[in-house]
């Protein structure tokens, strides 16, 4: 390792509108190394990585950078472009790619070599190639349209575009939130090859299992304070997540609770089936957690989708507590007692710039035949008995982390005392101890007679939580397992190397 | 100094901001016009201002729904039109041409709103497009001058008041049927309604898996706006009189205080009190225009001005805190499980 560290940042403080975020943060990066950034949600790993990236500009502190012939200098960006002429690239979570254009254009987008005057296209994708040859990826054409690729290829071209402009140091947040379990490993070994390389990677993520398998240090961040600086050889992942969330996880997931009994059947399909899914026969009991299990595109949103009225069953029937019932619309679900946390809260799920009052009346609101004066009275106690942390009801949840937004998301439905909840990736990107908070959450409602349908990618969470596991494959059920089964087996039918034999295709 | 401090944070909100404006500009009146204040001169003000205000609150539901109304001044100018048309002296006439206007109003809001939703065109265009309907469709109609006359009852609302009150002189009609429209708007945005349209205005998306039935609301908006476009014509042809052009213009001039008052085009965002705030605020500087004699062909430019800088400001506001969630450490973060 290098005598002087390629990045030294110290003291960084940062407010929003008065809001402390960032406490007196450092962190240092040696070349060549891959560190990790972990926190819960609302920890400043965010701000702080937008700092590193020249999107905010930090209120106190100095970042030192010592990058190529430059030497050590303090450096302070106001613009992303500095940073990247700095050799500073940060890879987000939504990518900054144009859609329209080929891989090769991406990433010269800005830096176009030419001749003559005119683009030179062949030299162009000849030294895509190179870069994508030279990080390890072959089947990715630099001709290939940014649009038509996948979630991980744009990642990669993401990444051959930091590699090409010289980039020393990258800094991912999250890079692997979006990607199936195949293309975490292609991430992998890019992360290695970018190290060998030389080029230090700053890595912002949740998952442990991806922080010991890549990372040589980590710095823990807690409510905008540095916690602790590690080697990873020297920490254990309990030690992590203690000094993460500040206490230790007795148990990953909560047990039943006691008194939890499946009772009536609350949700039944029969034969559903439309333009994404077929042949779905699915019961959920009253009391009861079903797992819909299955890879990205098997078919699971399109499921809770078609159940909520959002792409409707087109084919089959569902009955909702014994009776039939045709749901075409969302009103029409929510009327029969069905609610639906969405996978994209953002998008979906919240207004951002309305508060956390406005959000979690919302369904209330919305629908005469759910709203009543008792319902919105329990509102408040609702979103404290989820423990949610805001600086009021009138806070706009924009300002909210991710775990505190999802708590928003699920009083809203809640508040209508729905039947059957449909929960959609309800831990998707949100920090550790919101998770469990969530999960214990999940066990109560259960507990309390609701119809628990919950999809997960994270298969352990499925396995942990639900009482049973419906596992799909290409819009089919392919098949049945009980709670506690081991991944293994989930995803045997999950790849559809095992079929139910009683499932003729 | 926590009191300073909430002051100064409500001031940097571009709703807030609003109040402090038109503080100014009437400090900027009284120096120039001590007079101003005295109770005759005020409800003078107040009476004229009325439409414009009464305008802003029905253009505010459009625009928080995440939509435009352009459409407005057409219509103020149409139901005018209309009703000296219809009334034509008769005092007899005035409560059945009032309701026809009525009529006129929601039907023509109704169009707005079900083309806008229904057929998915651009409320800019669709409204754009029911300017120029209206606007050629009255002058067919009246063969350029607009005819007929109004009756003495229909012009009490815009004209008249409750006079010889102490202090004051003469209570406008104009100003109490503004305060009660007023206080129904305020009162509508806090109803289950109000806050369907705030959501679907802020994420369309959202609100509809919550249920909501977005499209009903924005168009309920357009049928307020198309409200509010009638009861303004009734007030501006009992205080203006009739002519075919004594709408022209005004979409613009409410736009600019909607926005003025620091709600966001493109919905989600402010309220109905500001919007009726900018409403005033405008009619306050062109007063202060009229005290320092400035010529009134200078309206339009002041208004383009005061829009940019308006949309620029606020999209400054919003700019600021990026939409990174920045989490508050101030509170406890205990979460016991």
């Amino acid at each position: 390792m290098s005598e002087t560290p390629l990045l030294s940042m110290r003291g960084i403080g940062k407010s929003f509108l008065g809001v402390p975020v960032l406490h007196g943060v450092d962190l240092t990066i040696e070349q060549g190394e891959v560190h990790a950034l972990v926190g819960e949600n609302g920890a400043g790993k965010s701000t702080l990585m937008k700092i590193l990236a020249g999107v905010h500009s930090a209120d106190a502190g100095t970042v030192e950078l010592n990058t190529g012939e430059s030497g050590g200098r303090m450096v302070s960006f106001t613009h992303p472009l500095q940073a990247q002429h700095a050799g500073v690239a940060s890879v987000f979570q939504e990518f900054n790619l144009l859609p329209e254009l080929s891989v090769a254009e991406n990433v010269h987008l800005g830096r176009e070599p030419r001749r003559r005057g005119l683009i030179d296209r062949r030299a162009m994708a000849e030294r895509t190639a190179e870069v994508l040859a030279d990080l390890g990826v072959e089947d990715l054409a630099p001709t290939a349209k940014v649009g038509s690729l996948s979630v991980a290829h744009q990642q990669i071209t993401e990444i051959a575009k930091a590699v090409s402009q010289g980039a020393d140091l990258i800094c991912m947040d999250e890079p692997t939130a979006a990607l199936a379990d195949a293309e975490v490993e292609l991430l992998y070994r890019l992360v290695r090859r970018l190290k060998e390389r030389g080029v230090s990677v700053l890595y912002v993520s949740h998952r442990l299992k991806e922080i010991f398998d890549l990372c040589d240090r980590i710095t823990v961040l807690k409510d905008g304070r540095l916690v602790q600086c590690a080697d990873t050889a020297d920490i254990t992942p309990d030690d992590l997540v203690t000094a993460m969330v500040g206490r230790r996880i007795e148990a990953v997931f909560p047990e039943r609770l006691e008194g939890t009994a499946a009772g009536e059947v609350r949700l039944e399909v029969r034969g559903g089936g439309n333009a994404w899914v077929d042949g779905i026969d699915l019961d959920v009991r009253a009391g009861e957690i079903v797992g819909l299990a299955g890879l990205q595109g098997s078919g699971r949103t399109e499921i809770a989708e078609a159940v909520f009225g959002i792409a409707p069953f087109t084919r089959g029937t569902v009955k909702v507590d014994g009776k039939p019932i045709r749901i075409t619309r969302p009103r029409k679900a929510i009327g029969a007692g069905i609610a639906l946390v969405t996978e994209d809260r953002k998008a979906q799920g919240l207004a951002l710039r309305q508060s956390v009052r406005a959000n979690a009346r919302m369904v209330l609101d919305a629908n005469a035949r759910v709203h009543s004066r008792k319902r919105l009275n329990r509102i408040p106690g609702l979103l404290s008995s989820l423990d949610l942390v805001a600086r009021g009801e009138d806070q706009e949840v924009r300002y909210l982390s991710g775990g505190n937004q999802q708590k928003v998301v699920v009083a809203k439905w809640l508040a209508a005392e729905p039947g059957v909840i449909v929960l959609d990736e309800p831990t998707r990107g949100i920090d550790v101890g919101a998770k469990h908070k969530l999960y214990s959450v999940i066990r109560e409602l259960a507990a309390e007679g609701l119809a628990v349908l919950l999809i997960a990618s994270e298969l352990i969470e499925v396995i942990g939580l639900a009482d049973r596991i419906v596992v799909l494959h290409d819009g089919r059920i392919a098949g049945e397992l009980p709670g506690g089964a081991t991944e293994q087996d989930v995803m045997a039918y999950a790849t559809g190397r095992r079929a139910e034999e009683s499932r003729p295709a | 100094m926590t009191r300073f401090r909430d002051l100064i944070a409500k001031a940097a909100n571009p709703t807030g901001t609003v109040f402090i404006l038109l503080a100014l500009i009437l400090v900027g009146v009284f120096a120039m016009n001590p007079g101003f204040f005295e109770g005759p001169s005020l409800m003078a003000f107040l009476k004229q201002a009325a439409p414009l205000v009464i305008l802003a609150a029905g253009q505010y539901f459009v625009i928080v729904s995440g939509n435009f109304d352009l459409s407005v001044g057409a219509l103020v100018g149409a139901q005018v039109v209309i009703a000296a048309r219809l009334i034509d002296g008769e005092e007899s006439r005035t409560l059945p041409v009032i309701l026809a206007m009525i009529a006129f109003g929601v039907a023509v809001g109704l169009v707005n709103g079900l083309i806008t939703t229904v057929l998915k065109v651009q409320s800019f265009i669709t409204t754009l497009g029911m300017l120029l309907v209206l606007y050629g469709a009255i002058r067919l109609w009246t063969g350029g001058a607009p005819t007929g006359s109004l009756s003495e009852a229909f012009r009490q609302a815009g004209r008249f008041g409750i006079e010889d009150v102490p202090v004051l002189g003469q209570v406008p009609w104009a100003l109490l049927i503004m305060i009660g429209l007023g206080a129904g708007a305020i009162a509508l945005m806090r109803s289950r309604f109000g806050r369907v349209l705030m959501a679907s205005g802020d994420n369309e998306r959202a609100a509809a898996l919550s249920g909501a039935r977005v499209d009903a609301a924005r168009t309920a908006a357009f049928v307020l706006s198309g409200l509010s476009a009638t009861v303004a014509g009734i007030l501006i042809g009992g205080y203006a009189g009739v002519s075919a052009q004594v709408g022209d213009g005004l979409e613009f001039t409410v736009i600019t205080a909607v926005v003025l008052g620091g709600v966001v085009l493109g919905g989600g965002r402010g309220t109905v009190l500001a919007a009726m705030a900018g409403a005033l605020t405008i009619e306050a500087l062109f007063t202060l225009f009229n005290q320092m004699a400035l010529p009134a062909t200078l309206r339009p430019t002041v208004q383009g001005a005061i829009l940019i800088a308006a949309v620029a400001y606020a999209a400054r506001q919003r700019a600021r805190p990026a939409p990174a969630p920045a989490t508050p450490t101030a509170t406890a973060t205990a979460t016991p499980s």
